[in-house]
């Protein structure tokens, strides 16, 4: 199945390589990953898509664990999270049928942010169902490009990430 | 810079070999009170380092140069690695400006040394340096034990700054835990109090951890017999009645089939390597099994595992003795006893007849009477060497077990003998493996170090003949030396001592001769060339499935 971990790192050269280089070298998939820097400019946070099963998630986590520039690893897969991806899609439009798009767009609350006389651009953001099903219905009119930030996650309410674990927010919050 | 910051981790040795990147190091060693020993290929540097860290338990330097100087200590940081050995290895890289042009002797080591160092830095800013050497010696040397590198570019070398070495470090993200779960433990003590028919299964974590007499207190309180790995030989006596010396592929019948039959299994500081377990799922079927290591991602890697304790093997075995009680597990052992004489370890020396490998290195033992330092190359004499060398102290073997490194044992016991140098090194080579790096004797006879060589010759590379003559019917490709060269003459060369013997009776007079000369000897030993190492466990089978050597 697939699960979804955050990641806090320290914000230093090589610490994706290390992360990426230890996914390949152990033979785990990634899914999807995405990085940026969190409130402290020392720490980046990294959510990671993974595919596994139980046993080699624990293996995942475990060695990640062991890289000396990893903070914190928790796992958000069972825990009440919001999860969003942004997706970017070119799509053929013309006259005829750019109307048409535009209202898949407004259902799916997307938006258009450039047009051609050939295409258009559709910026969306969601969960994989949303990004999924949106893809489906245009692929009828012919996708031509498609960008992905991979996914990220948060946890709902006030929890916060603190030392791996899932706790109610005190005033120590990245 | 980096020569205050040694001398404050009290380095008293640094193996290395000088060039264009590293100049500024070198000569600021010029003047510094630290022994430096030049060895002749940069990956003999970090193998004498390691010798010298695995013989003393304290961490070993290496120097080499940007490029071609770097590159060539990968197979043995490699090595390090794999064995958790403590190492700090300090490259030289070309100027910052020129990072990522290609320059000349330049190469990405910190890329191409990421998956085979516990950590590792490429310094951009020379204020930063002072806290990363101060965090590589202790991340080497602390937690699970591993190599640690720093590239340091030419021009940080040249800088000068104020030197202020932080007395603490502070690392966020890297905290071993020591200090067992108490539960688990007890867990483990009514594990034990309950078994009738105990296993100790004892790896390389007890010699790091220094753990060898808690063991033997656990072993003897509750008449447990002990197994070891290759790594864990020297952190069990030999010659204990509790001992069944090693397990897995060339372990002894005894081991394997106790391990089959165990109803309890405590594996301390070991990580059931595939060379251990053979077919996984058939090993230790019927046993319960409690794991202590200080990694916790090596505990239910391999298998599944009932009693899980992450922590420094001493520090759980001191709080496990604590409440455990004595116990006799007389049935048990006589079963053991029984496995002994079944298939016992033995070996024909017709007094006349060809030289036996195994005669030779038990030669070695009963000549040192147990108390050499032993490092090995990689094959059958590394084999026969863990079947009939009786280990008595701790770290008195070093032996490149997780990587397999020919090439690894000469150099090796040139780091060890400088670690020890009161005390008698071996290193059990075979004529494969010792050419690997052979240009050392111009190191040994350099700084005069005193290694005793002894070579298992047998015209082969031994253990890939000896897979070949059993499961690829004797079609012996690409495995004879039978051209090697005279190795006395090798010697003498290099201006060190040669002996050569033939006959059994040689045999004890060359080692008693070789120990009494005070500088470096090679021993050709010319044995039978067709031996093979028994018992032996075929790939992927279950260990209790032996061929034992006297079927034909």
């Amino acid at each position: 199945m697939k699960y979804v971990l955050a990641v806090l790192v320290e914000n230093k050269p090589g610490v994706l390589v290390r992360v990426a280089g230890l996914f390949a070298r152990r033979g785990f998939n990634i899914e999807s990953l995405a990085v940026g820097k969190t409130v402290d400019p020392a720490i980046s946070r990294m959510t990671i898509e993974v595919e596994a099963d139980e046993k080699t998630l624990e293996q995942v986590v475990k060695q990640l664990n062991k890289l000396i520039n990893i903070l914190r690893i928790s796992n958000l897969t069972h825990e009440p999270s919001v999860n969003r991806e942004l997706v970017m899609i070119k799509v053929k439009a013309n006259a005829t049928n750019r109307a048409e798009i535009q209202q898949i767009v407004e259902t799916f609350r997307a938006k258009i942010v450039d047009v051609s006389l050939h295409s258009v651009i559709i910026e969306i953001t969601g969960n994989e169902e949303k990004l999924e099903a949106i893809l489906l219905l245009l692929s009828h009119y012919g996708i031509l490009e498609t960008v992905r930030t991979g996914k990220i996650a948060l946890l709902r309410g006030s929890k916060v990430i603190k030392n791996g674990e899932v706790k109610e927010n005190d005033k120590d919050v990245l | 810079m980096v020569i205050e910051a040694l001398k404050k981790e009290n380095v008293d040795v640094i193996f290395g070999y000088p060039g264009g990147a590293v100049l500024n190091l070198y000569d600021q060693l010029y003047d510094a009170d630290i022994r430096h020993i030049m060895t002749r290929h940069e990956q003999a540097a970090v193998h004498a380092a390691d010798g010298y860290a695995r013989a003393t338990g304290r961490p070993g330097v290496v120097f080499a140069t940007s490029g071609p100087g770097a590159t060539n200590l990968v197979t043995g940081i490699a090595t390090a690695y794999m064995d958790s050995v403590p190492l700090v290895l300090i490259t030289g890289q070309v100027s910052s400006p020129l990072i990522g042009t290609d320059a000349f002797q330049e190469a990405d080591i910190f890329g191409i040394t990421l998956p085979i160092t516990k950590h590792n830095y490429l310094v951009t800013e020379l204020a930063d340096l002072p806290r990363i050497m101060k965090e590589a010696f202790y991340l080497a040397a602390s937690g699970r034990c591993g190599p640690v590198l720093i590239d340091l570019p030419k021009d940080i070398q040249q800088a000068e700054g104020e030197f202020r070495y932080p007395k603490t470090v502070q690392i966020p993200g890297y905290n071993p835990t020591y200090d067992g779960h108490l539960g688990q433990i007890n867990r483990a003590i009514k594990a034990l109090a309950r078994a009738k028919k105990p296993v100790l299964y004892a790896g390389g974590g007890v010699v790091s951890s220094g753990a060898h007499e808690l063991l033997l207190e656990l072993a003897e309180r509750t008449e447990t017999p002990v197994t070891t790995t290759l790594m864990g030989l020297s952190a069990f006596p030999g010659c204990h009645p509790l001992s069944l010396g090693m397990l897995g592929m060339h372990g002894t019948y005894w081991a394997n089939i106790a391990v089959n039959e165990a109803d309890l299994l405590i594996a301390i500081g070991a990580r059931f390597d595939d060379r251990v377990t053979g077919k996984i799922n058939r090993f230790a079927q019927g046993a319960k099994i409690v794991h202590i290591d200080i990694d916790p991602a090596e505990i239910g890697k391999n298998i599944r595992v009932d009693v899980p304790i992450v922590g420094d093997v001493k520090r759980v075995l001191t709080e496990l003795l604590k409440k455990t009680e004595a116990k006799q597990h007389p049935e048990w052992l006589a079963r053991i006893e029984e496995l002994k004489n079944c298939a016992p370890l033995v070996y024909c020396q017709e007094p006349e007849g060809e030289l036996l490998p195994q005669f030779v290195i038990e030669s070695i033992y009963r000549e040192t009477k147990g108390e050499a330092v032993i490092t090995t190359e990689v094959g059958q004499h590394q084999m026969w060497t863990a079947q009939y060398y009786k280990f008595k102290n701790l770290r008195s073997l070093a032996s490149s077990g997780g990587l397999g490194t020919m090439g690894y044992g000469f150099p090796a016991s040139l780091g060890a003998q400088l670690g020890r140098p009161e005390e008698i090194v071996f290193c059990i080579a075979g004529d494969g493996s010792f050419q690997m790096n052979s240009q050392e004797l111009a190191t040994a006879v350099n700084y005069n170090i005193p290694v005793k060589v002894a070579i298992i010759n047998n015209q082969y590379l031994g253990m890939v003949r000896q897979w070949q003559q059993i499961f690829f019917r004797r079609r012996y490709s690409s495995v004879a030396l039978e051209k090697g060269p005279d190795f006395v003459k090798l010697a003498e060369a290099y201006g060190a001592v040669g002996l050569r013997a033939e006959k059994a009776a040689e045999v004890a007079v060359v080692i008693r001769q070789a120990m009494a000369i005070p500088g470096p000897v090679v021993l050709d030993f010319r044995v039978r060339a067709e031996e093979n190492v028994f018992p032996m466990v075929p790939p992927n089978c279950p260990t209790c499935e032996m061929i034992r050597g006297d079927e034909e």
